[in-house]
């Protein structure tokens, strides 16, 4: 019941903070989504979404940390292999 | 896509495996705490492709799975009466109860409605007056959220007809009743990442000082997993323990505080029974005084009821990582995703569900 998904705010309609609504697209599939927990969202943004509600808009750069980190394995593999091939 | 595909992708994963095996050195047991995680790393088949020093032990965090047997039988009793619309999330209804199960009730004229969100319930209650709307309120703190808001617009717009049947449970009295258990090997633990989109991770700290056990918020996708694992191993190997964040594109430390805010408004931290492990002391949310109508064990009547559980099935052993489903005498035989005897094979993310589907363990007919 953990299962969250990720998608893009179309649009947001409603005043009220406790009952605005999002339109969210699923990779094609358009849901009306609660973000009343997040009221900070805007349209374009991604959101992570269960049980109708947006529960975090996903931070594009922190997404981005994983690849940075694999980088840097990348760049100690081709260290080590420059250190193998000196010796 | 987007912010799924690219944590699927075959290259990375490989990576991050050859990462882990870089640096394992020792023997090491982790517990991947949430079952939406179990799925993905059977599926994925990541638990076959680390190094042999490290066992993945799949956790309790199945809220499907661990709802008591008392709590279904009062969802059944409640569903099977003549005035009421029964709403519940789609994998409750094959949970066995201690004879039917809610599918059965709906088979049977019940009225049982499969809802996605607690506000649809909601609804149904705004449109059938006549009727009572029962909300099969189950979940972790995930779920906490969504079902605290049903309840507060509930009574907000002064909604009579409608209660919730609360089955709601914590992770981290989970974990420390695993830590503390006397037959525990689990060294470290795959905190669930959409759990601690609500509350963060603060709260482990005093979990990670007490027991010295690492602790690291993952993801569910293939590339989210091997990355929790990989920091896991890096502080096991590192004589280091801390609460980590390797979901840090959707989990902040403090977490989402209009969420809690809700939560703490509507619940209360109750004393929970878990199924196949018993009760563990403040695991658990009830509804607060303020929201007693709103409760529907007080509104039919169910408070006192209780029920033991059957022995057959194990599935409790499997909850807290003490044996796997392929170790179940009747995994696969008397206990299929067809005809389950217990909810971790009913569960779209019960351990035993995820191994029947993606494991070729032999069965026999």
């Amino acid at each position: 019941m953990c299962l969250a998904v990720p998608g893009k705010i179309i649009s947001i309609s409603g005043d009220e903070p406790l009952t605005k609504i999002a339109k969210v697209d699923f990779a094609g599939i358009r849901k009306d989504v609660s973000i009343a927990y997040v009221p900070e969202a805007k349209v374009g943004d991604y959101v992570i979404v269960h049980v109708g509600f947006a529960l975090s808009v996903i931070d594009e750069k922190e997404a981005n940390e994983v690849f940075e980190y694999l980088k840097e394995f990348d760049e100690l593999d081709e260290l080590e292999r420059k250190e193998k091939n000196t010796e | 896509m987007k912010y799924l595909e690219e944590y699927r992708d075959a290259d990375l994963s490989k990576r991050l495996l050859n990462a882990i095996k870089k640096i394992t050195t020792k023997n090491w047991t982790i517990m991947e705490v949430c079952g939406g995680q179990t799925h993905s790393i059977v599926k994925f088949g990541i638990d076959e492709l680390l190094p042999g020093e490290i066992t993945l032990v799949h956790g309790p965090g199945c809220p499907v799975c661990v709802t008591p047997l008392e709590q279904i039988d009062k969802a059944i009793e409640i569903a099977s009466k003549q005035d009421v619309i029964f709403c519940s999330f789609g994998d409750m209804l094959r949970v066995p109860g201690s004879e039917k199960d809610l599918l059965t009730v709906k088979a049977d004229d019940g009225n049982v409605k499969i809802v996605y969100s607690p506000l649809d319930a909601l609804k149904i209650a705004k449109d059938n007056q006549d009727k009572e709307v029962v909300f099969f309120a189950v979940g972790f703190e995930t779920t906490a959220p969504a079902n605290a808001m049903a309840v507060y617009q509930a009574h907000d717009q002064n909604i009579k007809n409608f209660s919730v049947l609360t089955s709601h449970v914590l992770v981290p009295p989970a974990i420390e009743a695993i830590l503390s258990s006397e037959n525990n090997r689990v060294q470290a633990f795959l905190a669930a990442g959409h759990v601690c989109t609500i509350m963060g991770f603060e709260e482990y700290e005093p979990i990670v000082k007490k027991y010295n056990a690492p602790i690291v918020v993952t993801g569910f996708e293939p590339v989210d997993i091997l990355q929790g694992i990989y920091m896991c191993v890096k502080q096991l190997e590192e004589g280091r323990a801390e609460s980590e964040n390797a979901y840090s594109r959707v989990v902040s430390q403090k977490g989402n505080e209009s969420a809690k805010n809700i939560i703490r408004e509507v619940f209360k931290v109750v004393p929970r029974k878990w199924r196949g492990i018993g009760e563990i002391p403040r695991s658990g949310l009830g509804l607060c005084d303020k929201y007693k109508e709103y409760d529907a064990e007080r509104k039919f009547g169910m408070v006192d009821y209780t029920k033991d559980e059957s022995t057959k099935c194990i599935s409790g052993l499997i909850l807290q990582g003490v044996k796997k489903p392929s170790e179940c005498s009747v995994f696969g035989i008397e206990c299929t995703p067809e005809h389950p005897l217990g909810a971790t094979m009913v569960s779209s993310e019960g351990a035993c569900a995820a191994y029947y589907r993606y494991r070729d363990i032999k069965k026999n007919v």
